[in-house]
């Protein structure tokens, strides 16, 4: 048999704990797609349709150049949206440009199912169990599960030197990555947790919460490193979306959600819009200071709630920029816009300091 | 000797300086187009200010806001350097102390800002698209063969305007050629265009932001008296426009550069030799855009780039 190779999309660091998943339920060479560059947006877009949303785009212009590397299968994972669909509309246009590949689904539906990817796997490697398949699934749920945690921790910090979280978070990852003993990686995760405790920090200066479209919110090469943007103003962050929120959390919450925040909805409004409404009360109630909504231009899902986050945001009196991505090149526009909302909070905040004082 | 403070306001179209006192006066004020040129623009501005500021004053402080605010902060040296949203609130609140809403249209933006008890509270700025903007107006100035100064007076004379898309430009413009060709009369095509602007405004920019009066409209476009007269017809409010509008942003920057460490401003770099280079980093796929500003052929500093390899300093 010719030596396949999997390669898959990118969004944010998870690529280095797909890749070792994929190897050990396949037993086949995973290469990584190179990583993201303004080429890969480039290509993506030019083959892409001119209104489709921009991960799709970003999505192809991955699975060209993984192509282009060597790459024979690959994945897509899919979710609740238009990202259900791309699966057969990229297969279709990387067919036509004349790539010779296979494109299997993670997660049809919606929905994720063990079957499902049981199923698919086993056409790439017959010789996988369901017993392995399941350990393999734990193992890099855990992984993930633990590595938003840090994740999480490190964004509602300041350190003195953003560098050090970095420095550290990559480390990290090299350790974990390939550690199969759930012992040991939740070894490594306590390990490291102290370490990013010891970095020195400062206060924050204010308190953002980040909601919007799941890729813009994870795949900092979209939204120009929005984080570390705001890291360098000192700003505490707080962001819901992750790939541990997507696999479990949302799941188990989902229906919840819409309750909670019945005040504003009736109705779902499919992929994450449900919970974006309900998180813009949350983060009101924990006193945050601001609301950055992201989403590519045109995603349905959160146009579709923007009027209400707009309702949210003059009774409950909490600020929210809204920022739409597309395949622009310049930043320029976008750090205008962050800087003036950030003047305008810290202004806020210190008069609201000032009349508690009074 | 008395203190002064300069405010540079560069934005796509125009730039505008401000030199203040202490009290927020004016001493000097330059207003000069921008031509695509920002290094020149800001040398002839200060020659401009330098021969209009008192002999007795000398600037201890440099604010700069617009578009190439950064390019010019580091050519000057500038003590503070901000976005031209807070500039503008901050100026305009030093005039207006009551002041509720802004609207202000640039040359390539249009923003409005809302205020409340003295400080910004909510913001909205165009995004994706130049609609409605300056750039828009003078481009259609220049179709219909008017020159941009006579567009708002003409304007006036029509009783009634006509119809114009106001959705995005490109529909408005093959809106307007259609309705010329089909023998609407000049003013009120003018008149159309002035509120189709308005209208793109309102829609867009100030969708779901709560206007309250007083309302100040600034930026180059509120020169145009067709433009304001057809805000105060559609916003049912008294429009106040000041005959500094366009000098607001400026003004901000100079009053918030009066609070940064002092040093003293030498107007001599104006016989400095300054150079920008831009140019695409081969070092990897990204090609990021790295500009350089050279100052007597070093550079002084650089940015675009995404990673330390295409780093410069």
């Amino acid at each position: 048999m010719e030596n396949k190779i999997i390669s898959f999309p990118h969004m944010g660091d998870y690529c280095y704990f797909i890749k070792p998943f994929l190897e050990n339920i396949t037993n086949m060479e995973v290469r990584i797609s190179p990583p993201i560059t303004k080429k890969t947006i480039e290509i993506g877009s030019k083959y892409s349709p001119d209104s489709i949303c921009l991960p799709f785009k970003y999505n192809l212009g991955n699975y060209i150049e993984a192509l282009e590397d060597g790459a024979s299968i690959l994945f897509q994972f899919g979710g609740g949206c238009r990202y259900g669909n791309y699966a057969p509309l990229q297969k279709t246009i990387l067919k036509d440009l004349g790539y010779n590949f296979e494109l299997y689904e993670f997660i049809k539906n919606g929905k994720f199912s063990f079957k499902h990817i049981y199923e698919t796997i086993r056409k790439i490697n017959p010789e996988l169990t369901k017993g392995k398949l399941l350990k393999e699934i734990i193992t890099i749920f855990i992984k993930i599960m633990l590595f938003d945690r840090s994740e999480h921790y490190t964004r509602k910090k300041v350190a003195k030197d953003n560098d050090n979280f970095k420095k550290i978070k990559y480390k990290f990852i090299n350790d974990l990555k390939d550690k199969t003993n759930i012992f040991k990686i939740v070894h490594t995760y306590f390990s490291y947790m102290r370490k990013y405790q010891k970095v020195r920090c400062k206060k924050p200066k204010l308190k953002i919460g980040i909601i919007g479209e799941l890729f813009t919110s994870m795949e900092p090469f979209s939204t120009f490193n929005l984080e570390d943007e705001l890291k360098n103003f000192d700003i505490s962050i707080k962001r819901f979306t992750d790939v541990s929120y997507l696999l479990i959390y949302k799941n188990i919450f989902h229906k919840i959600t819409k309750y909670r925040a019945r005040k504003y909805i009736k109705y779902h409004l499919g992929a994450d819009a449900t919970e974006n409404v309900y998180r813009t009360l949350k983060l009101k109630r924990k006193k945050y200071d601001g609301i950055i909504h992201t989403k590519p231009f045109g995603c349905t899902p959160e146009v579709g709630i923007m009027p209400i986050l707009s309702r949210i945001s003059n009774e409950e009196n909490i600020p929210i920029m809204f920022l739409s991505f597309d395949t622009e090149n310049e930043s320029v526009g976008i750090k205008t816009r962050l800087e003036a909302f950030i003047d305008m909070l810290s202004m806020r905040k210190e008069k609201e300091i000032e009349k508690r004082n009074e | 000797m008395n203190k002064a403070y300069l405010g540079i306001d560069i934005g796509s179209i125009s730039t505008k300086g401000v030199i203040i006192d202490e009290n927020n006066n004016i001493l000097a004020s330059s207003y000069i187009w921008t031509l695509a040129d920002p290094v020149n623009a800001v040398k002839k501005l200060l020659k401009n200010l330098k021969q209009d500021i008192p002999k007795n004053y000398t600037v201890v402080s440099v604010g700069t806001t617009g578009s190439a605010r950064r390019l010019i902060g580091i050519m000057t040296g500038a003590n503070v350097i901000k976005n031209e949203i807070t500039a503008h609130a901050i100026g305009t609140l030093s005039k207006y102390k009551d002041v509720k809403t802004i609207f202000e249209i640039g040359g390539q933006d249009s923003k409005i800002i809302l205020i409340n008890d003295g400080i910004v509270t909510d913001y909205a700025m165009n995004t994706l698209c130049a609609a409605g903007t300056g750039a828009f107006l003078s481009s259609q100035a220049k179709r219909l063969n008017i020159d941009v100064k006579d567009f708002g007076k003409m304007a006036l004379n029509s009783k009634n305007p006509t119809k114009i898309a106001a959705r995005c430009t490109v529909f408005a413009e093959s809106d307007l050629v259609h309705k010329a060709q089909i023998g609407h009369k000049k003013e009120d095509i003018v008149a159309g265009i002035c509120e189709s602007v308005v209208n793109n405004y309102l829609n867009n920019v100030a969708k779901g932001k709560k206007i309250t009066p007083p309302i100040v409209f600034q930026g180059g476009v509120s020169k145009n008296i067709g433009v304001v007269k057809a805000f105060e017809k559609i916003t049912k409010e008294k429009i106040i426009t000041d005959d500094n509008g366009h000098l607001m942003g400026a003004l901000g920057v100079a009053i918030l550069a009066k609070k940064e460490k002092e040093e003293i401003f030498d107007f001599d770099i104006l016989n400095l030799d300054f150079e920008t280079k831009g140019y695409e980093c081969k070092k990897c796929p990204n090609h990021c855009e790295i500009i350089a500003i050279k100052k007597n052929k070093k550079i002084v500093d650089a940015w675009g780039n995404r990673c330390e390899k295409g780093s410069l300093i």
